[in-house]
């Protein structure tokens, strides 16, 4: 039996926003992990996803902070313009390096570095997208071994960023949004 | 939380350790205080660039071969930006702060981590439009000298000029942007009227003491990199450098709401992350 872990990272891309939206409402008041969430926004968007997200999530919902501690049941997304990273002790950092994947924030950036805190303690979810970000990151998270689960690209709105995802890391577990729900109740149950 | 459970590769934290340890006892460039997951990813992409098979490879260069460390410090710095990032903080200058800066009969302002310089020639490009750059003294500093060559040259590949127009247009220039550059082949190479009251220094944030009275001080995406008691001691010679009632301009993701600094300062732009510095 694996323990519980300690947090969940999910990337997505083009098709994102209708993906989280089944996803994120779906996590029940008292839900134990902190999520982080890298979507790609252009970046004159701001940080719109926020307010999306408030009125329709049980969890706290915030754009992450520079030197921010995670917290339980707390969603956090990535500013757009900045890359989102975890340092060791598992608090937040932003960084403004250069694009990744011509991308910033980059699903790798908070991949590698949440696999590197979190260790066999991550979940790190790869969901619809148009390119290839998130594949080399999911790659780091199942090799410190963490969890890597990626979305069905056959159910997937954009299937190329899940397609790549598992051609990197063939390790990761398929499902789709209804069995990425049911993954990450199970994961918390008592 | 609880501290995270880790599967981390330990050694490579340890050797990441060690190489800022000795590029700090032999170069005097402090980076143990940076924030790490960012140090650590440069530093993994150098190694890999620069073809070592460890960081500890790497830091035998480094100690040993003085023309390594150039090479480092343009993976440990970062060197992206572009000119009048963020138009609203500009905007914002022009339209609150420099009226207030006008009333001065001479001024300082402090580009602090200016890298490449294009924070700085935005400056420069707002302070003539507004009619204050004779009465100006910019001071530009970064701790890496390949970066402050490239500032002092002010030259820019063509390609990212069009963003740095829209940029500048969006921050309510009373110019064009092409009045101060000349392009030719593919570059874009600024006016030297617009550096000839800058002073381009070596300074670091982490080591460095104070060396003037500024009236505006804009250090932007730069305290992201820094752990939070680093921030503070960059914040804390902000607070000292500043003039009283002077400004300090920071990156849009950062704050001095946590810093012990915090109550020297008053929010003057919240949105723009603009602050002044109290009268006490």
């Amino acid at each position: 039996m694996r323990e519980e872990p300690s947090a969940v990272a999910i990337g997505a891309s083009a098709g994102a926003v209708e993906a989280l939206l089944q996803i994120l409402p779906a996590l029940p008041a008292g839900y134990r992990l902190p999520v982080l969430v890298v979507v790609h926004v252009p970046r004159d968007r701001g940080n719109s996803l926020v307010s999306l997200f408030q009125t329709r999530c049980r969890l706290r919902v915030k754009e992450a902070e520079d030197k921010e501690e995670t917290c339980p049941g707390t969603i956090y997304f990535a500013p757009s313009d900045y890359h989102l990273l975890v340092e060791a002790d598992g608090s937040l950092s932003l960084s403004s390096d250069e694009p990744v994947h011509h991308s910033r924030p980059a699903i790798d950036v908070l991949f590698e570095s949440a696999a590197d805190a979190f260790g066999t303690g991550l979940v790190g979810i790869v969901l619809t997208g148009a390119n290839q970000d998130g594949a080399s990151g999911l790659k780091a998270v199942v090799e410190a071994g963490g969890m890597g689960i990626v979305q069905d690209p056959a159910t997937a709105l954009v299937p190329t960023m899940p397609r790549a995802a598992l051609a990197a890391c063939p390790a990761a577990r398929q499902a789709d949004l209804d069995g990425i729900i049911s993954l990450l109740l199970e994961l918390t149950a008592t | 939380m609880d501290a995270p459970v880790t599967g981390r590769d330990a050694t490579e934290d340890i050797e990441i350790q060690l190489l800022l340890e000795a590029v700090y006892r032999r170069y005097h460039y402090d980076f143990r205080h940076y924030a790490r997951a960012s140090v650590k990813r440069r530093l993994l992409q150098a190694r890999q660039q620069l073809g070592f098979a460890s960081i500890s490879g790497m830091q035998e260069s480094i100690l040993h071969d003085p023309a390594m460390l150039p090479r480092l410090l343009n993976y440990l710095t970062v060197q992206v930006s572009e000119m009048f990032r963020d138009p609203s903080y500009f905007r914002a200058l022009r339209e609150q702060v420099l009226p207030h800066l006008r009333t001065y009969p001479s001024l300082k302002v402090w580009v602090a981590g200016c890298s490449n310089g294009e924070e700085l020639y935005s400056l420069a490009i707002l302070f003539r439009e507004e009619g204050l750059d004779q009465r100006t003294i910019f001071y530009a500093t970064d701790i890496n000298p390949e970066a402050l060559k490239v500032a002092q040259a002010g030259v820019y590949p063509l390609d990212q000029v069009r963003n740095f127009t829209q940029n500048h247009q969006k921050s309510g220039a009373r110019s064009s942007l092409s009045d101060y550059y000349r392009a030719d082949y593919g570059r874009a190479a600024f006016d030297a009227g617009l550096r000839e009251r800058v002073v381009f220094s070596d300074h670091s944030l982490v080591t460095d003491a104070v060396f003037a009275e500024m009236h505006l001080i804009s250090c932007r995406n730069v305290l992201i990199y820094f752990d939070r008691d680093l921030q503070d001691r960059a914040i804390g010679l902000f607070r000292e450098s500043l003039a009283r009632k002077g400004f300090l301009g920071l990156g849009s993701k950062e704050s001095l709401r946590f810093s012990r600094h915090a109550d020297a300062f008053t929010d003057f732009i919240r949105e723009e992350k603009i602050y002044r510095r109290n009268e006490t």
